[in-house]
């Protein structure tokens, strides 16, 4: 039986959230800014249209901005988690098989779903009906591979006719490589910007190309990945959905300031605060780390200004996932790299050697009383944080005015998690 | 103890509540105090009766995915029980039937009205004597965002 695996993706998603409570954003040109303003992370079709890339500067688009009246909202993560989150829920109703791919993304198994003979009918009913109850317009793709099927989406997403369902397995061959001939071998899931130029040079420039491509070839210079995209492009599933993701073996918490730090005591405040959160996480996936880095570094934009970068990986005494044990590390590694007179602009916490808290490694030396004493008082932080909303209770280095605070400027309201922040609808309009 | 019952208590095989709590120590003893024992050690006979406690959610969600909560602002509505600062449930998911009460949008704004579908085209109406009925006109923007189904009001 041919296989048949769907790509669903959110068009323009985060702008779509937002156009969600706020309607009066519908039909205009709406840009999403990434933490602390910096660049665009979603564009509505007004903008695509105006030619605006991706991960472009905001400050590099102020002047067209200005011309055309675009609206720049900063990111909403809470709410865009919790629309993601109804979508997938959503989603999950149509197929025993979901891998949720990123925040707008999901594949879905739909082979030999029984009692469906039409699958661009089916993935219309799954389109209309995200759209009604949730709000969000989505696109589907269809094919007998994931990487197919990325394909697919990407084709009902540029394409009108297709009315946002694009079935390659209901398509002749000769129609596929058309369409595939039309498609660039960069777009292709997983051909980086390195490889396309590499493609592109033993003259490989469409996705038709690629599919085509000696295998061996292709093997002997790009490695297994790669012929596992050609394989993919030909139809042959090579990349099963990941129903449950594994736990993270790395957790990473940085963020860009939203001015610049000189002191060190912001900088303390920063670092604990990202440990605080990465110690959150890792509790969340029922795990401790082994160690701990922290990075700070300076404006890499800002040339003029003397540059300066440093990490440093700590390791921790035995796995933990004590907050307090966590910061108290990740303070004196920071301690160990910062230099004065700098003007730094961003801090990061990572933990690493991730393990699971069933798999704690017994030692001769170990405090069982302490251990119970901590796991007690972590989760009724969590507990707290959880019911009272995040940052309720913290370590009190954490500081409270937070100078280095993101920068978020335009950040619409939490409507679906807070209930001071609700949208408003208003009984009269005015007559 | 507060917060013994979580949102994702299931009954277990011995009628007790499964607490999904993170720290096992924790759980046991609200699981202790849960579960009334008498010295000679027989279970309370009330034990195979335990069941999960009512819940307005469970009563005013009917759809999970497309339930939204939002605020009132204004008096235009009092006439059907809708006064400033109510809380309304609104499903995406119901269709906007004659005479129900829906969140429509209209010119870009969130207004909560009575949605009616006349001879002479769909109408907007206020339940207040001072508001006059607003007829769609095609050119307005005009879409349905949900269907209010429950009012939430504080006595």
């Amino acid at each position: 039986m041919q296989r048949a695996i769907a790509l669903v993706d959110c068009n323009n998603f985060y702008v779509s959230c937002e156009r969600l409570f706020q309607p009066r954003l519908e039909g205009k040109p709406v840009v999403v800014l990434s933490n602390n303003d910096g660049c665009v992370v979603s564009r509505s079709q007004e903008i695509k249209n105006l030619g605006v890339k991706m991960a472009m500067p905001w400050f590099q688009l102020k002047n067209l901005a200005k011309r055309h009246g675009i609206i720049a909202l900063s990111s909403n993560y809470t709410l865009y988690a919790d629309i993601s989150n109804r979508v997938m829920r959503l989603l999950s109703q149509y197929s025993p098989d979901q891998e949720v791919y990123s925040i707008d993304e999901s594949f879905l198994d739909l082979t030999g779903m029984d009692g469906i003979s039409d699958l661009t009918e089916y993935a219309q009913t799954m389109r209309s009906t995200i759209k009604r109850c949730v709000g969000i317009p989505v696109c589907v793709g269809i094919a007998p591979s994931k990487t197919l099927a990325k394909l697919a989406n990407h084709v009902a997403k540029k394409h009108k006719q297709f009315h946002g369902v694009c079935d390659f397995n209901a398509m002749s061959a000769r129609v596929l490589d058309n369409l595939l001939a039309r498609i660039e071998v960069g777009e292709v899931w997983g051909v980086g910007r390195r490889s396309t130029e590499r493609l592109q040079q033993m003259g490989i420039n469409t996705a038709l190309e690629l599919k085509f491509s000696p295998a061996k070839r292709v093997r002997a210079e790009f490695g297994v990945v790669m012929e596992r995209i050609v394989a993919e492009l030909n139809g042959e599933a090579c990349l099963e959905l990941d129903e449950v993701t594994p736990p993270r073996q790395q957790i990473i918490c940085s963020r860009s300031f939203g001015m610049p730090v000189t002191l060190l005591e912001d900088l303390e405040q920063a670092v604990i605060a990202y440990a605080s959160r990465a110690a959150e996480k890792l509790r969340d996936q029922q795990s401790l780390a082994g160690g701990i880095q922290v990075y700070i570094r300076t404006s890499p934009h800002k040339k003029e200004a003397q540059q300066y970068q440093q990490a440093i990986l700590l390791p921790l005494f035995e796995p933990t996932d004590d907050t307090r044990l966590l910061c108290r590390t990740a303070l004196s590694a920071l301690r160990q790299i910062y230099r004065s007179g700098f003007e730094y602009q961003k801090a990061g916490v990572m933990l690493t050697e991730i393990i699971a808290v069933s798999a704690r490694p017994r030692t001769l030396f170990e405090d069982v009383a302490a251990q119970q004493k901590s796991t007690a008082l972590m989760s009724t932080l969590d507990s707290i944080n959880r019911r009272m909303g995040s940052g309720t209770l913290q370590l009190l280095g954490e500081g409270v005015s937070k100078n280095w605070s993101m920068r978020r400027g335009n950040k619409s309201q939490r409507y679906t998690t807070e209930w001071n922040e609700l949208a408003v609808a208003t009984t009269s309009t005015t007559p | 103890m507060q917060h013994s019952i979580y949102p994702g208590s299931q009954r277990t095989t011995h009628g007790l509540l499964s607490l999904t709590h993170p720290n096992k120590e924790l759980f046991h003893r609200q699981r202790a105090m849960l579960r009334s024992v008498v010295p000679a050690g027989f279970p309370s006979p009330a034990d195979d009766y335990v069941e999960q406690r009512t819940s307005l959610d469970e009563h005013l969600i009917q759809h999970r995915e497309s339930t939204f909560f939002m605020r009132v602002a204004g008096n235009s509505m009092n006439g059907l029980g809708i006064y400033d600062g109510d809380l309304l449930v609104v499903d995406r998911a119901l269709p906007a039937t004659h005479g129900c009460v829906v969140i429509a949008v209209l010119d870009g704004e969130f207004t909560v009205k009575q949605f009616l579908h006349t001879p002479e085209g769909q109408i907007l109406r206020a339940a207040h004597l001072d508001y006059p009925d607003t007829l769609i006109k095609p050119e307005q923007d005009f879409s349905v965002w949900g269907v209010v189904s429950w009012n939430v009001h504080k006595l």
